[in-house]
């Protein structure tokens, strides 16, 4: 009894801070959704709309005018064709880089937790430096290589590089899930004659499905957003979406359209943004993968 | 090592089938190879190119020529350069630091039950899954003085507001921080959260029981046993202010002038565009510097602390 108004003060006193928690929260979603939501605003606007109008202001109707013209009709330079090509240079870069960089990783990851040799341990310390260097260390080397292999300039270079500097990050993937994966069942698998590719394939693989999910929905938003290699060793026909919104966004000439700056940001953000939405757990758990043990 | 032990153990017992063994001995070796190759030309042989090339005369192309550390020299007195290097210093340390804050502050207070804590990590999280290009799009054009945040200012009312840090050059690089931390923020707070919730209950319910308040346990006992979260973040951070480029790219494109130049753009145009590869090797080079002397503490301790576990 004597205790009850103390009680009432502190839970007077909580209910305050916790209105003040959700604004705080609320507020923080506000600024994180507010950019997105112009955007969206703005590249349903037509250009008086934009010119006139402030960023919050609504579009009188819905025109999507700016849309098709950023997906099919927009110019970067002299040509006009929107970023629907450079949309699909990226599709063709990813999907093969995606595949070949995560199926490296988990043989690689496999070895090196599972068969462990001499050395192996080493060589593991040494690939996860590539995870961290600079790639500007590595961009005039690898402009020469790509020049004498023949594939400067193309999406195969650009899958070629993906793959190349995205293998370390999927060993380091693989490698740590197949930690937790007792020696013994390989052994054991061994002693009854089953070879490297059978336990692989028979032991390893069917319980390997969360982290190929990780592993694959990281790799696929790493090589969609990225910009760097896109720019330095793309040639004109095969420039990834990120360089030519970067293109037609810092197109200097005629008048600017924000509205089809925007449509086009969208279009370029989109593929990564529907695979958050749909397995946006497994992004988190690639992001803090290596970050947070356990 | 364990496994080590137990292949030469089988070796013995089963040599009567050596030629299929030793294949079988060797398979993990082949397949390895061609990631070893990979990481020996790619990472560190292409590294090993770039020292040298930053060594030497090269303009618009490599040439081995070598001038010593005249490259360096030159490109510590270049005016360019040493905006592009003071600019990382003030992005890098305020991109961190408010990063660093805002996320420790959203993750504790998603994590006191709250309704809707789903929906609300997906908001906060979402700019990490979008391009920086698409980022500096988007900041562009609220950061832009004419149609942007300024005017929407202006037309509600506030006839004197001014917000035209994108064209001033004193300020320009204060909007790298804000479009920066909006898209990076979100992830430490995710790296917390995993953190907090990874914290023993029992811990936490002890010091409740000992009268300490919600304040004092997450102060004493909650963010302490955090610290390892805390060099993670801290490290993954810096790597991503050292390594910007895109944003730069996308939202101001080094200008107005060079005054938002980050060195990693200052790289790109003088190899690329400028044709000074000797000094743009230099300044990879330095920019390696800078990761190395952040990661190599970091790995070491890293992986003895992964030694000490087993």
């Amino acid at each position: 009894m004597k205790n009850n108004p103390v009680a009432r003060k502190t839970s007077g006193v909580s209910k305050v801070l916790r209105i003040a928690l959700y604004t705080v929260l609320l507020a923080m979603a506000f600024f994180y959704l507010m950019p997105l939501v112009i955007m969206l605003i703005t590249s349903l606007k037509d250009s008086e709309e934009v010119r006139n109008g402030t960023l919050l202001s609504l579009p009188a109707y819905l025109h999507f005018d700016s849309w098709t013209k950023a997906w099919s009709g927009a110019c970067t330079g002299s040509t006009c064709t929107g970023i629907s090509p450079y949309f699909l240079n990226s599709f063709k870069i990813v999907i093969p880089a995606v595949a070949i960089s995560t199926l490296l990783g988990a043989i690689n990851g496999y070895v090196i937790s599972l068969w462990k040799f001499r050395g192996s341990d080493l060589f593991f310390a040494a690939l996860l430096l590539g995870c961290f260097i600079p790639f500007q260390v590595v961009l005039l080397p690898m402009a020469q290589t790509l020049g004498w292999l023949g594939i400067a300039s193309s999406t195969t270079g650009l899958v070629f590089v993906h793959v190349v500097y995205g293998v370390a990050f999927t060993t380091l993937f693989f490698r740590n899930f197949y930690q937790s994966i007792p020696g013994e069942l390989v052994k054991a698998a061994r002693l009854d004659g089953a070879g490297f590719f059978t336990i692989f394939y028979r032991i390893i693989l069917p319980v390997s499905t969360p982290i190929i999910v990780v592993t694959v929905i990281w790799q696929f938003t790493q090589i969609w957003n990225d910009f760097l290699f896109g720019v330095a060793f793309s040639g004109f026909d095969s420039q990834p979406v990120t360089v030519a919104l970067n293109n037609l966004v810092n197109t200097s000439f005629g008048g600017k359209e924000y509205n089809v700056d925007m449509a086009a940001a969208i279009i370029a953000a989109l593929p990564t943004i529907v695979v958050y939405v749909l397995a946006g757990k497994y992004f988190v758990r690639g992001l803090t993968a290596g970050a947070v043990k356990g | 090592m364990n496994t080590n032990t137990a292949n030469s153990g089988s070796k013995k017992t089963q040599s009567g089938r050596s030629a299929r063994f030793s294949l079988a001995d060797w398979m993990p070796k082949i397949v390895l190879a061609p990631t070893m190759i990979i990481a020996i030309v790619c990472i560190y042989g292409y590294m090993i190119w770039s020292a040298v090339l930053s060594f030497t005369n090269s303009r618009m192309l490599p040439s081995y020529k070598f001038v010593g550390w005249d490259q360096y020299e030159r490109l510590f007195n270049n005016d360019r350069w040493m905006v592009a290097l003071t600019n990382l210093g003030i992005f890098g340390s305020l991109f961190i630091l408010i990063c660093l804050f805002l996320g420790i502050m959203l993750a504790i207070f998603l994590d006191q039950k709250i309704r809707a804590e789903g929906a609300l990590r997906t908001i906060y999280l979402y700019p990490m899954a979008i391009s920086f290009i698409v980022t500096g799009t988007a900041w562009k054009w609220l950061l832009n003085p004419t149609n942007g945040i300024q005017k929407l200012m202006i037309d509600m009312g506030f006839e004197n507001f001014k917000f035209d840090w994108l064209t001033n050059p004193d300020m320009v690089v204060y909007c790298l921080v804000i479009a920066a931390v909006w898209q990076a923020s979100g992830f430490v707070m995710a790296l917390f959260l995993a953190g907090l919730r990874g914290v023993d209950g029992d811990l936490i319910k002890a010091a409740h029981l000992d009268g300490a308040s919600t304040f004092t346990t997450y102060r004493r006992i909650i963010l302490p046993s955090l610290k390892p979260v805390f060099f993670s973040a801290l490290v993954i951070l810096s790597h991503i202010a050292i390594k910007s480029f895109d944003l730069v790219q996308a939202l101001t494109n080094g200008g107005p002038g060079y005054a938002s130049d980050l060195p990693a753009n200052f790289m790109y145009t003088y190899t690329f565009t400028r044709s000074q590869i000797g000094m743009g090797s230099a300044s990879a080079m330095v920019m390696l510097g800078c990761i190395l002397a952040i990661l190599v503490p970091y790995l070491y301790s890293e992986l003895r602390g992964e030694k000490n576990e087993k």
